[in-house]
């Protein structure tokens, strides 16, 4: 199996070198490119292992939707490099803390399984070589059966979150002009059109006006 | 040695062989078939409106495609002076690049010589689902990269577009999953031999003369028929996604210069029109799959099951972007709140309900496969 481990350091080298380019990036726009290629990679590296549903499953919400969203952002932001080069020593040893406390936790993940190489061994076995069946398959089952309790909480935790995400952004302005499709579809000649005699010489105003923009004075 | 040399050859170097060798047939294939179609595409506009479309390259403008191929190669290729040159230039291949390689899962045709399809993944739907999620890219990075505010929002607003409509189609994608069973393409497409025409010969008796003319009519086992609304949804979803008219908002050439694209010229333009041509025609082989049953012939009969399914799906396909230039030349242009609210506030309440309508049925009515 050569030609899948040419195929994991491939992913695997892209995979670190697009993540490290994602801190180094000068312009933010790039680093979001970065990591949707990091992004890719990831998922490349689950099809080795034998996940394609979770490979897809990353690229349609991770490359697909989450980072479309992310470089809408960072597109839309008016980033000043100079000012946040300025603030880089004062903001260095939070950073550092936090790069420690990730390096710790790496350390401890890989030091466990240096001491019990078994639970590695768990931890990579794709779901398809057990059951025999596609992972596909495999999760619908584990997750539908065995999990569908926790799997109903974490769907309505989301629902809370979208929910949550709306009422935030959501304003009311006053004063804006919105289109009533049903209003517009229960349109007749009747109650749309009021025909009108001008005598001649002078001029009227109908009774009904239809826009709701105040009446200006009329005569005069 | 020579030994291992023979066995690596027929372990990897043959099937890396017949791939490479498909892949270049189905993309050169595709390539002659979206050139004909953009052709179409005009002729079918033009006698919309009772003009003559191209007609002076080659006979009847057969070759009208080709010159315009041409003609963009040849030209020069302008960068903005502001422009990120990387991003730029990238944008158009990532377009291109990503509508080219969904045609890798897409079955052609099943024979005695097997699957006509590059690569018979059992997630091809999905795959199908995530590269088409992936062209909104090309789309953001050409109208970010141009450094014009013209075409940032061009980019904003398709964006925010083909976004909306992926939704939607991804619901009306399960309801057709849910009553395959799978996401491998060619399974789809054989979930379709047997249906509501199957059915109703049953209900006839498959023994009497009625039974078995129905028992013929193989269209009606489809699942355009069953799913009809669903077939709708995804027709309008496919034309919104793939920024038709009317729903051609970004690039609408009567009102707005051409959205995200305003900036390209020569070969990077002709890269756009070339992903987003392949990916009308990718919609439209979709919707043959999903809806309209692949490769089989619509009548189970001589001289039509006679024809390869190839030339079924080909034909199928051409229908399909047949109603594409139909809608294009006959229905005026939305307007972009219109557009939105028809992907969020209709679409998507639709076709959530279907699902979970469509998911009721199989389970009561003891369908599910």
């Amino acid at each position: 199996m050569w030609l899948a481990d040419v195929f994991f350091y491939l992913f695997a080298v892209l995979a670190v070198a697009s993540g490290a380019m994602v801190i180094m990036a000068k312009n933010p726009v790039h680093a979001v490119l970065f990591l949707i290629l990091a992004f890719f990679n990831a998922a490349g590296l689950f099809v080795l292992l034998g996940a394609e549903f979770l490979a897809m499953l990353l690229v349609i919400v991770y490359v697909g939707a989450v980072a479309v969203l992310f470089l809408f952002v960072v597109m839309m932001l008016d980033v000043d490099f100079a000012e946040l080069r300025a603030g880089f020593i004062k903001n260095a040893p939070l950073g550092l803390l936090i790069a420690g406390i990730v390096l710790a936790e790496l350390i401890m993940v890989l030091g466990f399984r240096l001491v019990k190489p078994t639970t590695l061994a768990k931890a990579t076995v794709p779901i398809s070589t057990v059951a025999g069946i596609d992972n596909t398959t495999a999760l619908g089952r584990v997750i539908y059966t065995q999990y569908a309790y926790y799997f109903e909480a974490a769907g309505l935790i989301l629902f809370v979150a979208m929910i949550g995400a709306i009422v935030l952004t959501l304003r009311h302005k006053e004063g804006v002009r919105r289109q009533s499709i049903a209003a517009q579809v229960a349109r007749n000649p009747k109650t749309a059109m009021e025909v009108v005699k001008v005598p001649s010489g002078g001029f009227t105003v109908p009774d009904k006006v239809v826009d709701n923009k105040p009446k200006e004075k009329v005569g005069a | 040695m020579l030994a291992q040399a023979i066995e690596i050859w027929w372990t990897y170097g043959w099937p890396l062989a017949l791939m490479v060798a498909g892949s270049l047939a189905v993309l050169v294939g595709l390539l002659i078939i979206v050139a004909f179609l953009l052709l179409m595409d005009r002729k079918v506009w033009a006698a919309v409106q009772l003009r003559r479309g191209p007609n002076v390259v080659g006979p009847f403008g057969l070759l009208q495609s080709f010159a315009d191929l041409l003609k963009f190669v040849l030209k020069e290729p302008l960068i903005p002076a502001g422009a990120d040159k990387a991003v730029f230039l990238l944008a158009p291949l990532a377009t291109a690049a990503c509508a080219l390689a969904a045609w890798a899962v897409i079955p052609l045709d099943q024979n005695s010589w097997g699957k006509w399809v590059i690569a018979d993944l059992n997630i091809g739907i999905l795959y199908i689902l995530a590269i088409s999620s992936l062209g909104v890219y090309g789309v953001i990075m050409g109208g970010w990269a141009s450094n014009s505010k013209y075409s940032f929002m061009g980019a904003l607003r398709s964006a925010a577009q083909m976004v909306s409509y992926e939704v939607s189609i991804g619901f009306v994608i399960i309801t057709v999953l849910l009553c395959v069973g799978s996401l491998n393409m060619t399974a789809i497409v054989k979930a379709q031999e047997a249906g509501v025409a199957t059915w109703l010969s049953r209900m006839a008796g498959a023994d009497t003369g009625a039974g078995q003319v129905i028992a013929k009519l193989s269209f009606l086992n489809w699942f355009w028929l069953p799913l009809f609304p669903m077939f709708v949804v995804f027709f309008i979803s496919a034309l919104a996604e793939t920024n038709r008219p009317p729903f051609d908002l970004p690039e609408a050439e009567s009102e707005l210069v051409a959205g995200f694209m305003v900036e390209y010229s020569s070969t990077p333009y002709l890269l756009f029109m070339l992903g987003e041509y392949v990916a009308i025609v990718t919609m439209c082989a979709m919707t043959t799959i999903l809806f309209l049953g692949g490769w089989q012939s619509p009548v189970a009969m001589a001289p039509f099951t006679l024809v390869p399914g190839i030339f079924w799906f080909i034909g199928k396909i051409t229908f399909v972007f047949f109603m594409f230039a139909m809608v294009k030349a006959m229905v005026p242009r939305y307007r972009y709140d219109q557009l939105m609210r028809l992907g969020w506030k209709v679409f998507l309440p639709l076709s959530l309900l279907m699902v979970v309508v469509v998911a009721g049925v199989l389970q009561f009515g003891n369908l599910a496969p």
